[in-house]
């Protein structure tokens, strides 16, 4: 697809105006006649049977109306799903309301449901539980171990499942290293999403249809009205999700939740409408986290820097339960360790273990950032060893751009890439030579500077249905409308990517009318078609060639009817500047107004031709994308207090072709700033009773204005040939590009006191511990 | 307990539970939803307001607290069709994706351009390191404010 007079340009988002001037609408800006608001009382513990739980001081609260317990729910209201299909996989009953025992703090007990969010939260803290606690399991690596507590009765153990995976021949790979085997187990520490808008729900039951409207902050509301619909029991029909304006998701609203389904139930029940929002403190505790895995790499190299075999154990902390896709998280680590390389041989073991935290699940990037992180940092393991420079070892290691598509010894096959040409692009903006120049002067000062490189590759645009739990395909319909303005809706869930401004910008180009005249709609199951949601840098890759292809279909209309009006045996027509021209003859030209009228009038049309102007595409890609890039970051720490200073931050991706760089731009240095946060910054601590110790925005440290360096971008453009658009996604890349860059760069800075590895976050005291250490 | 105070240039009179706080008397006595909250414990910055010109965070103020004052939230920025330059920067600059935090991000912007109406970087940076963005890493924030700051 050529660039366009939209596509390819730098485009002012048509959300912000409703934006800018707060009158946009989120769940809790949502206000109903006899609006009820419902506080949850939450388990304190992280293992503990639940002896009783006394609701009779509650009840008597002022405004209370009800009080709802799990044993109140019983199985009336089914288990909050999981998608995941993994052979021998444990899947634990998981109510949306405890029954019995606890298993992680926060857990939800009791509904308490009253006229004003005050009174609701007066009266939870009037619901006595009484509790018989038992040990929490808390480290992932003692839950492994049989005499571990297993945490679900009806299993033995914590195990939730154990995968394992090979491909060449690792032990020929291994005997022939010409170097001793590289060891190195990394953490990847587990992370709280922190979107700035919580969580909430508002339920709202009209006795009169048995329907239900509910509003949730999702990133998924077609599933999420599949699944409440299973769960509570009403015929999927009669339900309705709307998802308002969403304040941000990160994979955190890619789920399906208790509270979902419970509100839902509870409206039904009472027939009154529910609200339900999140606070902070239980966005900590009870919305997924991220990551959590302790990763063990072998690598086996030859003596010029070639990586021949890599052998991987992952195991993974899945928390108490499994949300949607909880045990699939740890196998996208696995499918994407082989990064740009080219190495074949390689042993992949995953094991998946209950613990009494609160569930892992996709965060931002979502296994791949795992994996990139383990193999960027093993390519910088390996050019320390050998004392080769890390640019030297990754070239040596790339796979060459003449063998795309490539297939990769995990089984997929990427689509299309130049890694050498986007890693020199990267080196030359920050002047790479010099700058190693300059390190050595510094260090040679006693200052402590550090280049870290990343080179990632990602798989995006999530994806073939054969590799999705439920299809992995997008829907879009677009709807000419009789003045010719044109409404477009989307299966896709937008949530802050600005994708009401790229589907516009290529519906504009498609028809050949104004940006102005398009609309998109989105996130309202009773207006949209089926839809799969937002997700897995999924939505422009995928969603926008369901635009895409509905505008075909409405071009191939509209050209039969053009034919017919300017009386030519050929449809072949162009849109373009508001006219419908034939391509071979430009004095047979139409208005598209006009045009768009005589298919609604229908006065004039030729026999057996549908009256109106619509089309719907289901689009099915054929392979996943994988957009790539060169992260370079350059740090200077202070050898007295551990304190790192960015110097420099240079990032070049590649994410195919680019509908807007205005907003590619923003989602990269959102994504930077967030594998920022995980390398410097952040970290859920449990201590050793499952307590989440750092449950709040002082403990848990997201980045700052100040704490984030100035990001110079620039980009190469590798179309994909998955679709016709050419694009790739680009939500996750700077997340999974910029954790191993700013660790590499922190341990190369560090590489005169002989340390060779730190695990995140790296924060100054951890730096400062490691040079004392070093002496 | 009984307040007077100034929203947006109209004056309010209201009866309120002397425990209810400023953004939930704004939020839901006066529907201004446009003011958010996004921790409850004066951390994020997105229930940022200006009270008698200075920038606070709503959800640790109580109403009561505010009686008397004059109010400005982020739906008494524009006037009419026209933006104030901050909201103008921001749109221009992409300094929002999810919008959440922006209401509060721009209050804070103001009143660091009353301050200093030509700020570096890093003061820039500075002057907004009390209102958190899960989205932007902030840089097109910083470029935001930088516009407005050559406009106003």
């Amino acid at each position: 697809m050529a660039v366009g007079k939209y596509v390819g340009t730098r485009t002012k988002r048509k959300e912000d105006p409703r934006l800018i001037t707060g009158l946009s609408t989120y769940v809790d800006d949502i206000k109903l006649p006899g609006l009820l608001h419902v506080a949850i009382v939450r388990s304190v513990h992280a293992h503990a049977r639940i002896k009783s739980v006394d609701t009779s001081a509650a009840l008597k609260s002022p405004g209370v109306v009800a009080v709802v317990t799990g044993q109140d729910i019983g199985d009336k209201v089914g288990s909050v799903p999981c998608a995941a299909q993994i052979p021998g996989l444990k899947v634990p009953r998981h109510p949306v309301l405890a029954i019995g025992r606890v298993r992680y703090v926060g857990e939800s007990i009791a509904a308490v449901i009253a006229n004003d969010r005050y009174a609701a939260q007066d009266a939870a803290e009037l619901v006595e539980v009484d509790y018989d606690p038992l040990p929490a399991v808390v480290d992932p690596l003692k839950a492994l171990e049989p005499g571990s507590t297993p945490i679900h009765e009806e299993f033995k153990d914590n195990i939730a499942f154990s995968t394992k995976a090979s491909s060449g021949d690792i032990d020929k790979a291994f005997r022939s290293a010409e170097i001793p085997i590289i060891k190195q187990r990394m953490i990847n520490q587990r992370l709280i999403p922190m979107a700035m808008e919580t969580r909430g729900v508002v339920a709202q039951y009209h006795p009169g249809d048995k329907n239900i409207t509910l509003w949730s902050s999702s990133q998924i509301p077609h599933l999420l009205r599949t699944q409440v619909a299973v769960m509570i029991g009403l015929p999927e029909n009669h339900v309705r999700v709307i998802v308002p304006e969403v304040g941000g998701g990160f994979g955190s609203k890619l789920n399906v939740y208790r509270e979902e389904a419970l509100l839902a139930y509870l409206a039904m029940k009472l027939g009154k409408p529910l609200k339900w929002i999140e606070g902070r403190r239980e966005n900590f505790l009870t919305t997924i986290h991220g990551r959590d895995q302790v990763d063990d790499v072998e690598i086996a190299v030859k003596k010029d820097g070639t990586i021949i075999g890599l052998k991987l154990r992952v195991v993974a902390d899945l928390g108490a339960y499994h949300q949607l896709l909880t045990p699939l998280i740890p196998g996208l680590t696995g499918a994407m360790i082989a990064g740009c390389y080219r190495f074949q041989n390689l042993t992949i073991d995953t094991v998946g273990v209950f613990t009494n935290k609160m569930a892992t699940d996709a965060y931002r990037g979502a296994g791949r950032p795992e994996a990139t992180y383990l193999i960027e940092r093993v390519l910088d393991l390996v050019s320390a060893e050998l004392k080769l420079d890390p640019v030297d070892v990754r070239m040596k290691n790339f796979v060459p751009s003449a063998q795309f598509p490539y297939n990769t010894p995990t089984g997929l096959t990427y689509d299309s890439a130049n890694y050498q040409a986007c890693f020199q692009k990267a080196l030359d903006l920050v002047n790479y030579k010099q700058l190693r120049e300059e390190q050595k002067k510094l260090r040679a000062q006693g200052k402590y500077m550090g280049i870290g490189i990343s080179t990632y590759v990602e798989i995006c645009a999530m994806g073939p249905s054969s590799g999705m739990p439920a299809g992995g395909w997008e829907s879009a319909t677009v709807r000419v409308e009789p003045t010719g303005k044109v409404t477009v809706f989307t299966g896709s869930s937008p949530h802050g990517q600005g994708q009401e401004t790229t589907f516009s910008q290529i519906a504009a180009d498609e028809l050949g009318i104004s940006f102005d005249d398009i609309t998109v709609l989105h996130g309202d199951t009773a207006i949209v078609q089926y839809g799969i949601g937002t997700f897995g840098s999924r939505a422009t890759a995928v969603g926008g060639t369901a635009v895409y292809m509905a505008l075909q279909k409405i071009k191939e209309k509209g050209g039969k009817l053009a034919a017919h009006l300017l009386k030519t045996d050929s449809s072949d027509f162009n849109f373009e500047g508001g006219k419908v021209t034939h391509k071979a003859d430009a004095s047979k030209s139409i208005p598209f107004l006009d045009l768009v009228q005589s298919a609604y009038h229908a006065k004039s049309i030729p026999a057996g031709f549908e009256p109106g102007l619509d089309a719907t595409a289901f689009f099915e890609p054929s392979n996943y994308t994988f957009p790539f890039g060169a992260h370079v970051a350059v740090v200077e720490i202070d050898p007295e207090t551990g304190e790192i200073q960015f110097k420099r931050y240079v990032g070049v991706d590649d994410c195919g072709k680019v509908i807007n760089p205005l907003t590619v731009h923003g989602q990269v240095h959102g994504g930077i700033a967030q594998g920022l946060g995980q390398a410097l910054l952040e970290e859920a601590v449990y201590d050793e009773n499952g307590q989440l110790i750092t449950g709040t925005l002082m403990d848990y440290a997201i980045p700052k204005s100040t704490d984030l360096p100035w990001f110079e971008l620039d980009r190469t453009e590798t179309p994909s040939p998955v679709n016709p658009l050419g694009v790739k996604g680009v939500g996750e890349a700077g997340t999974i590009g910029s954790t191993p860059a700013i660790v590499n760069a922190v341990v190369d800075a560090l590489a005169p006191f002989g340390v060779k590895h730190i695990d995140m976050p790296l924060r100054s005291e951890k730096i400062w511990r490691a040079i004392r250490a070093a002496g | 307990m009984k307040i007077n105070l100034k929203v947006n240039g109209v004056s309010c009179e209201s009866d309120v539970e002397p425990r209810m706080l400023l953004v939930h008397y704004l939020r839901e006595v006066l529907s201004l939803t446009g003011t958010h909250i996004g921790c409850e414990t004066t951390l994020c910055g997105a229930c940022t307001v200006l009270l008698d010109g200075a920038a606070v965070k709503s959800c640790t103020l109580l109403a009561v607290q505010a009686d008397g004052s004059e109010i400005t939230t982020i739906e008494g920025l524009a006037k009419g069709d026209e933006y104030h330059p901050v909201q103008q920067g921001f749109w221009e600059e992409h300094g929002l994706q999810c919008g959440f935090c922006t209401p509060g991000m721009i209050m804070a912007a103001i009143q660091l351009l009353q301050r200093n109406s030509n700020p570096s970087e890093e003061e820039i940076r500075h002057g907004i390191e009390g209102n958190l963005c899960r989205c932007t890493g902030y840089q097109h924030i910083v470029q935001a404010i930088q516009y407005a700051a050559k406009r106003i």
